[in-house]
C-alpha cells in the first residue's frame, strides 16, 4: 500500500490549490509591476494572496514579504538583520533547521557572536535568558521542531525579547497553520513560513517583518516586495499559498493528531522502542521513534520496499556520517539515534494506512533485529 | 541511490545468522558511522566451508557482508585474505556510492578478525 508517512519534508498539493493556480500560468500571466490590464489583474492577485496569509496570523499585509522558500526568509531574516546591525551577539538553539544554523555560522565566520543554546530532553530549549547579552541583537528559535515535533514556548520568549528590545525572529516553517500564531501575541519580529510543507506549491515562502523592524537586503534589482526582495513575484506560487493557507484547518489538525496518536500507540507495542519529543506540545502529525538494535537508513528502504515513504536521523543515511544533531542534542546515545524514523503525517493519511504501517513496522523490525548482532539481554 | 543488484542482496540476503559452533569469529565496529558486523567461519582443511553474518548498519553494510560471505565460502584462507573492498563492489554490481565505501571496508575487516580469531584458536597444529 502506497503510504507517503513524509510530509515534513514536503507534502501532496492540494487540488484546490492546483486549481486556484492554473489561470495564473495561461491566463493571468501578466507582470505584477506592469501598468496595463494583464499587470493589474497579477498584482491584485498578488495582493489579496497577501491578504490571506497575514491574516492567519494576525499581521497587517504590509508585513509580509514572499520569497522563494523557507531557507531564503531564515537567511533574510537573520543576515538581514546581522548586516543592519554590523556586529554583536545572536542567540538561536542546537536544534535549529540548517537554513537557521548555517546562517548563524557563517556570520560567526564575519565576527558575530553566536550562542547555540541547548536543550532538555524533549527538546526545549534551556537557559535562555541568562544567555542574553547587553549586545544581543538578535534571538531566533523555532517554533516547532522538524524531525522531534516539539513545540516551544514561543510566547514567552517573545514577550522576553520585547521587553528587553532584542529583535526576536522564529521559524515556523513546520507549525504554520498546524499550530495557532499570532505574531502580535506571541511578540514576534520576524517569521518565515515556506508552503510546500503545508499543500502549497515549492518554491514560494514568506518572511513577516513586523511593521518598523529594519533589514538589509541581500539581493539587489528591481522594487518588488517593498525593495526588500526583488525579483518578478511569483503569482502562480503565491496563488497557491494563499489558497493552501485557506483551506487549513482545525478540524484537519484534529483529525491528524487523533490518527498520530494512534500509530504512536502501535509502534510503541514494538519492544525496546522509544518516542522522541515531548508528548504534549508536540506537532499534530510528528512522530519520531527510536527503535533500538537496527538501523534507520535499512528501515527505510525496508518501508520503502512495502510502499511506505518515512524519513531517518541515521548517521548512515546523512552525507556526513553523524547522526542527526536534533537527535544529540536531546541527549540520545549515537546507536539509539542510528536507529530513529520520523513519521510525518498529512489530512490525507488514512487509518487503513495507520493500521498498514504499525504491522508493516513490526515485520520490518523484526527482519533487521534478525540480522543485527546487537540484541536484547 | 543504490544499485538493483545491491537492493536484491540487501533485501534477500542469504548468509544472515549464526554458525553453531564456529571456528573463527570476527567483529567489526565502523569508525564512521558507529555500525558493527560480526562474521562467523567454519574452516576445514585450511579452506572456508560456511560463513554467516550479523549486521547492524546500513544497507550498503548488510549487502556487503552478505556479498563478503559468497566470496569467503570455498576460499583457502590465503585466498580469503587477498579479498579486497574492490572485489565485494564488484558482486554488487560495480557502483556502490563513495560515502559508502567504507561499509565495504568494514567487511574486509571483520573478515580479517574471523581468520585471526581462527588461526589463534587453531596455532596448536
Ligand atoms: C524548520 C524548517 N525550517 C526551514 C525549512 C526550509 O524550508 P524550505 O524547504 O522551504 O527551504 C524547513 C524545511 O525543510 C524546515 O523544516
Ligand atoms: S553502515 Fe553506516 S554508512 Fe554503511
Amino acid at each position: 500500500m502506497k503510504t507517503y508517512l513524509d510530509n515534513a519534508a514536503t507534502t501532496k498539493v492540494d487540488s484546490e490549490v492546483v486549481k486556484a493556480m492554473k489561470p495564473y500560468f495561461e491566463e493571468k500571466y501578466g507582470n505584477a509591476s506592469s501598468l496595463h490590464s494583464f499587470g493589474s489583474e497579477a498584482k491584485k492577485a498578488l495582493e489579496e494572496s497577501r491578504k490571506k496569509i497575514a491574516d492567519k496570523i494576525n499581521a497587517d499585509p504590509s508585513e509580509i514579504i514572499f520569497v522563494s522558500s523557507g531557507t531564503e526568509a531564515d537567511n533574510l531574516a537573520i543576515t538581514g538583520i546581522a548586516k543592519l546591525k554590523g556586529k554583536g551577539h545572536i542567540i538561536t538553539s542546537k536544534i535549529e533547521h540548517p537554513a537557521v544554523l548555517e546562517t548563524c555560522k557563517e556570520l560567526e565566520k564575519n565576527g558575530f557572536d553566536v550562542t547555540y543554546l541547548n536543550v532538555d530532553k524533549d527538546g526545549f530549549v534551556k537557559d535562555f535568558e541568562k544567555s542574553i547579552k547587553s549586545n544581543t541583537i538578535l534571538v531566533s528559535i523555532m517554533h516547532a521542531n522538524n524531525e522531534i515535533g516539539t513545540v516551544q514556548d514561543i510566547e514567552k520568549i517573545g514577550k522576553i525579547c520585547r521587553s528587553k528590545n532584542i529583535i526576536f525572529h522564529s521559524d515556523c516553517v513546520q507549525s504554520f497553520t498546524k499550530e495557532k500564531i499570532d505574531v502580535k501575541k506571541m511578540s514576534i519580529d520576524l517569521a518565515s513560513f515556506s508552503s510546500h510543507k503545508i499543500h502549497g506549491p515549492k518554491g514560494i515562502a514568506a518572511l513577516y517583518i513586523k511593521e518598523g523592524i529594519k533589514l538589509k537586503k541581500l539581493m539587489f534589482g528591481g522594487h518588488h516586495e517593498k525593495s526588500i526582495r526583488p525579483g518578478t513575484e511569483n503569482i502562480p506560487g503565491i496563488v497557491g499559498f494563499a489558497k493552501a493557507v485557506q483551506i487549513a484547518n482545525e478540524n484537519d489538525v484534529e483529525r491528524i493528531k487523533q490518527m498520530r496518536d494512534k500509530l504512536i500507540n502501535g509502534l510503541l507495542k514494538i519492544p525496546d522502542t522509544r518516542l522522541n519529543g515531548d508528548k504534549e506540545k508536540r506537532l499534530c502529525n510528528n512522530i519520531s521513534i527510536s527503535f533500538r538494535y537496527v538501523e534507520g537508513e535499512s528501515m527505510l528502504l525496508y518501508l520503502d520496499e512495502k510502499g511506505i515513504a518515512v524519513s531517518t536521523g541515521s548517521a548512515c543515511s546523512s552525507q556526513s556520517l553523524e547522526p542527526s544533531h536534533v537527535l544529540i542534542s536531546i541527549g540520545l546515545p549515537h546507536e539509539i539515534a542510528h536507529g530513529t524514523i520520523r513519521y510525518s503525517l498529512s489530512k490525507y493519511t488514512t487509518e487503513k494506512e495507520i493500521e498498514y504501517t504499525i504491522k508493516t513496522t513490526k515485520e520490518v523490525i523484526e527482519r533487521l533485529r534478525r540480522i543485527s548482532p546487537i540484541k536484547r539481554r | 541511490m543504490y544499485s538493483e543488484k545491491l537492493m536484491e542482496r540487501f533485501r534477500n540476503p542469504k548468509f544472515v545468522g549464526k554458525i553453531k559452533y564456529p571456528d573463527g569469529v570476527g567483529e567489526e565496529g565502523n569508525m564512521r558511522c558507529g555500525d558493527i558486523m560480526k562474521l562467523y567461519i567454519k574452516v576445514k582443511d585450511n579452506k572456508i566451508m560456511d560463513a554467516k553474518f550479523e549486521t547492524f548498519g546500513c544497507a550498503a553494510a548488510i549487502a556487503t557482508s552478505d556479498a563478503l560471505c559468497e566470496l569467503a565460502i570455498g576460499k583457502t584462507l590465503g585466498e580469503a585474505l587477498k579479498i579486497k573492498k574492490e572485489d565485494i563492489i564488484k558482486l554488487l554490481g560495480g557502483d556502490v556510492p563513495k560515502i559508502k565505501y567504507h561499509c565495504s571496508v568494514l567487511g574486509v575487516e571483520t573478515l580479517h578478525k574471523a581468520i585471526e580469531d581462527y588461526k589463534k584458536k587453531h596455532k596448536s597444529f
